[in-house]
């Protein structure tokens, strides 16, 4: 049977392949320590030495769009492009390739359906930042392949964040009942409090750094219940209109479970948002 | 309402970079060009399927011709879909770093909780 290895969970700050590949004048003055704070968290995975990567993330309107939207997604594809022309624009990303891993797609998205998922599925999927900001953070190498899962944080209606961490617990029971010898990473990425698009945006911390602090209280402690007794669709827009991507920190705790203290926590807090880094070793420590 | 097509008209030109320019430098132009031939194309399919339905209402055709971002949020455009595009065509026009995404927060400053809606 297949093994979690880690499972983490973080923000995808698009900002963060710009900062800390620019020079001289162009390097902004937190680019340093931002960069000491990836290597520390990169070695979280490492240490884990996991063979593949299941990984979620959400599109961001840049291949599923209004006329056809899943609430949930399961990649199934040899290989994924990556980064849009938009992202290019403007975060400077560079256009990746990732290699995917058809076998564990399929068990996915067969398991996941006999559970009680109606996942969508794609034959060809082009993969946004909130899949390639934690390559390019925790596995620059690229050499791991993945399992991309999309969620709907953005298109109304969405899943109530219940349904994202039920979905969490359902990915963990499906990857420990994959008949593969096989040593998993889980990894996703959300957000804390964020506004785009609003009056809120772009503020010298995150909207909302109160709700970032218990957020982070919520995860590191695996508080799911706590969490979920406080977190709505409704009370999501009041720490920034685009907070609704929590609910993908939230799926992380379903994978990691309830009571499941993080063995790593970090976070730095940059313009306008709060960059947060965690992982779980399911079995105590990496070995 | 038609928050759908507003979001179409600002997904579909951000995603192309000729669009985006033309956009910027015509946007009445480019929007009147857009509601008449691009409007009812349904994406991912052959143009023989194209919609026959779709039109802006007045204040959405005004407010994307006038780059109205305000005017958009109000109207319950996406609020990602208008921010994105609209700096791919404003920030390189400020000298400071995210100077024109401030002046866009600025810009809505009026606005409180609850936001307009802008589920379609």
């Amino acid at each position: 049977m297949a093994q979690v290895v880690a499972i983490i969970a973080s923000t995808h700050h698009p900002f963060y392949y710009r900062a800390s590949t620019a020079t001289g004048e162009d390097r902004p003055a937190f680019a340093d320590e931002w960069v000491r704070k990836i290597t520390a968290f990169r070695e979280t995975l490492t240490r884990a030495r996991p063979d593949v990567l299941v990984m979620v993330g959400s599109d961001h309107f840049h291949q599923l769009w209004l006329d056809n939207m899943p609430q949930f997604l399961v990649g199934k594809a040899p290989f994924y492009d990556a980064n849009f022309y938009n992202e290019e624009r403007e975060f400077g990303l560079p256009r990746m390739l990732l290699k995917g891993h058809e076998d564990l797609s399929s068990y996915v998205l067969r398991e996941g359906i006999d559970a009680g998922f109606d996942l969508a599925f794609s034959n060809e999927m082009r993969i946004d930042h909130s899949i390639t900001c934690p390559i390019i953070t925790l596995r620059p190498q690229n050499d791991l392949p993945i399992v991309p899962i999309y969620t709907n944080i953005f298109a109304p209606p969405l899943p109530r964040p219940k349904r994202f961490v039920e979905l969490g617990r359902t990915i963990r029971q499906l990857i420990e009942s994959w008949p593969a010898d096989q040593r998993v990473a889980v990894i996703g990425t959300g957000h804390l409090s964020l506004e785009l698009g609003g009056p809120r945006q772009f503020g010298p911390h995150g909207p909302d750094p109160e709700f970032d602090q218990r957020a982070v209280e919520w995860i590191s402690s695996g508080d799911i219940e706590g969490c979920l007794s406080e977190v709505t669709l409704d009370s999501l827009h009041s720490p920034g209109n685009a907070t609704h991507g929590f609910m993908d920190f939230m799926l992380m705790m379903g994978v990691a479970g309830e009571g499941h203290k993080a063995d790593y926590v970090d976070t730095y807090d940059l313009f306008h948002t709060m960059e947060a880094y965690f992982t779980w070793y399911p079995d105590g420590g990496a070995r | 309402m038609s928050k759908y097509l507003v979001n179409k008209f600002l997904y579909t030109v951000d995603r192309d970079p000729d669009l985006v320019e033309r956009y910027r430098e015509d946007p009445r132009g480019t929007v009147e060009w857009w509601e008449d031939q691009e409007a009812g194309r349904i994406l991912n399919c052959h143009n023989g399927e194209a919609s026959t339905w779709l039109r802006f209402e007045d204040a959405e055709r005004a407010a994307l011709a006038g780059h109205d971002y305000p005017a958009l949020f109000e109207l319950g455009a996406h609020p990602f879909l208008t921010l994105t595009l609209f700096i791919a065509m404003f920030e390189r026009d400020y000298d400071e770093p995210l100077g024109f995404q401030k002046e866009y927060a600025r810009r809505l400053s009026h606005f409180s909780l609850p936001y307009p809606d802008y589920a379609t």
